[in-house]
């Protein structure tokens, strides 16, 4: 399922710029994710994570530098573009339509449709409440009421039909901008486990998150982006909090 | 703080939590989501029990009272179709009852202008496809005005709710306009093995509509657009696209209803859809849709819309005067609403405060 080659990065960004007018929000900034690795981007407020994820994932166009996926260079004019290029974002207030089912939000946009009667086109809700038991499944996550709207799940579990509806796409690059800030700590750790999961299979992962404890629980490396820039990347099991925290505020 | 080696195993993973899956819960909603049909039937057995004591007879076992109720329920109908898809996306369309008279005015006119020159089943036909196109014409300012400019859709649709109504007047030339054409007269007030044939064009249209709503993708866009436009959009559904189609749609119904309305009385009027807005809202809400968009059902809409013909008709029944229907009506639309604020607390989903 991963076409990996010979443990390449799955994406890369080389010298990556954004400038609004004078303001340099990115500035020359170069980072990759390798299959099966988790990236925390860790950084202040207004250091450009934001900036660099949009950059990534074809919400803004860079003013300079390059995206490379699996070594090819790419350009997104709209963020579907990237998505279709296998790049899924997780907004942080979840993109989800609350009314409707799993699989109707994982299908959201691109509903698979049945004849009934063998000629009448209708939505075909059998085969995505198939998929969203075995999306789900894989995720670790077992729900009994795939009718259900998402409304009725909590936070969590909610987190985890977003990525679910990532991993059914086959997204191989997941941006996750702060997956677990609006969580209660069980909750966190489950997102966490999720966060596992896409690794064992293979996914790259960029993970942004405010909490150290978390970045340090999933992990691989960690880039530390300082008003701009790059201020320094590290190895997690080469580096602690108070390293992080100094790269963060530049002490 | 020690740092956790990137590699974790797998039984450090969080068990994932069961579902809620609340049987009480569950039919708590299941009642609120079927109100309007509780209403209905709790309706019927009131009026039931009434003729009978005051008069000793039956209500709702004599077919004219059905019919009647029936043909009642028919033009708010139409509006309330159109109307449930547009509250459905959390938008609301206040032109569709004059746009309702624009249809009857063109439809009458079309139809006489049609009968000069083809057969008159013909000119018929012609006469109810003109009118329904030209509602669309309106639908198509209140789709570009609410998803290109950004107008919100209570002031677009009020603006166009002015405009289709001058146009109707002017149309119609200040009066009502009959119609000379008999196979339009009989569409109107004949019968089918005693079922009108307005109450079976409806039936049937509603199925349709119910078939959009509930088993294709516009429907299914249009109820994700309700619930989180910003989801809708990430996903990829063409907004702007969906947000025109769906103002033509309820403008058509509206064009329909327009249409049977000169049918069954043999001419157009544009103050014909005047006083149904406001049913067709109410019909709606009713039906279990919130104002705020996301949700709602068809056939909700078809039992909102016979909760209302059914008080309007019953109270004329029993002989009560007839302003009470203005009561009953609004003290229904009130506890349906209060419904559906106590479910959405009960299920603890998002609430708008």
């Amino acid at each position: 399922m991963n076409s990996t080659n010979q443990n390449g990065p799955l994406l890369e960004v080389r010298n990556l710029s954004k400038h609004f007018g004078a303001v340099r929000a990115l500035n020359d900034f170069s980072m990759a994710v390798r299959p099966g690795e988790v990236v925390a981007l860790a950084g202040d407020n207004g250091a450009g994570k934001t900036t660099l994820i949009k950059a990534i994932s074809g919400v803004f166009q860079p003013t300079g530098g390059e995206i490379l996926l699996r070594g090819q260079p790419v350009t997104f004019a709209t963020p579907q573009e990237a998505r279709e290029k296998g790049i899924e974002t997780i907004y942080q207030d979840l993109a989800l339509a609350d009314n409707l089912s799993i699989g109707a939000n994982i299908f959201l946009g691109r509903e698979p449709m049945r004849k009934a009667f063998g000629f009448l086109p209708v939505l075909d809700r059998k085969a995505m409440a198939e998929a969203a038991k075995q999306t789900m499944g894989r995720l670790d996550f077992h729900v009994s009421r795939l009718e259900a709207p998402v409304s009725n799940f909590s936070g969590g579990q909610r987190q985890a039909v977003a990525i679910g509806r990532a991993v059914y796409w086959d997204a191989q690059i997941l941006i996750m901008d702060e997956p677990t800030a609006a969580l209660g700590v069980p909750e966190q750790r489950k997102v966490i486990s999720l966060i596992h999961q896409l690794k064992a299979q293979g996914r790259g992962v960029i993970f942004i998150s405010h909490n150290l404890q978390d970045i340090f629980a999933v992990s691989d490396r960690i880039v530390v982006l300082r008003r701009g820039v790059q201020a320094g990347e590290r190895k997690i099991s080469e580096t602690n909090h108070d390293e992080v925290v100094k790269l963060m505020v530049g002490g | 703080m020690t740092s956790t080696s990137p590699a974790q195993p797998a039984e450090k993973h969080v068990a994932p939590q069961a579902d809620h899956g609340d049987p009480a819960r569950s039919l708590v909603a299941r009642i609120a989501e079927g109100r309007a049909w509780l209403f209905l039937a709790g309706l019927l057995i009131c009026f039931e029990v009434w003729s009978r004591l005051a008069f000793g007879a039956t209500f709702v076992l004599n077919p004219f009272n059905l019919q009647s109720i029936a043909i009642f329920a028919v033009a708010p109908l139409l509006l309330a179709t159109g109307q449930t898809f547009v509250i459905i996306s959390g938008g609301i369309d206040l032109s569709l009852g004059f746009i309702m008279g624009l249809a009857a005015v063109i439809a009458a006119h079309a139809t006489n202008m049609a009968g000069a020159a083809i057969p008159l089943p013909l000119a018929m036909l012609a006469g109810i496809l003109a009118s329904v196109i030209v509602a669309g014409v309106p639908g198509v300012i209140n789709g570009l005005l609410i998803s290109r400019l950004r107008v919100p859709p209570f002031i677009g649709t009020l603006g166009m709710f002015g405009v289709a109504r001058g146009a109707a007047f002017l149309l119609a030339g200040g009066t009502t306009v009959p119609v000379q054409n008999s196979w339009f007269a009989l569409l109107g007030n004949g019968k089918f093995y005693g079922v009108p044939y307005l109450v079976l064009i409806t039936a049937i249209f509603v199925i349709v509509m119910h078939y959009l709503l509930s088993q294709t993708r516009f429907g299914q866009h249009n109820y994700a657009i309700g619930a989180n436009v910003q989801a809708a959009r990430r996903a990829g559904i063409d907004i702007r696209g969906h947000i025109l189609r769906l103002y033509v749609l309820s403008a058509m119904c509206a064009g329909l209803g327009g249409a049977l309305y000169a049918a069954r009385f043999t001419a157009g009027a544009a103050q014909a859809g005047e006083p149904l807005l406001l049913d067709s809202v109410a019909a709606v809400v009713i039906g279990g849709a919130s104002l705020f968009g996301g949700s709602g059902t068809i056939f909700g809409t078809v039992a909102g819309a016979l909760v209302i013909a059914v008080i309007q008709y019953g109270l004329v029944f029993v002989n009560v005067e007839p302003f009470w229907q203005f009561i009953a009506v609004g003290v229904v639309i009130i506890i349906s609403v209060l419904i559906d604020q106590a479910q959405r607390r009960f299920s603890g989903a998002r609430q708008d405060e």
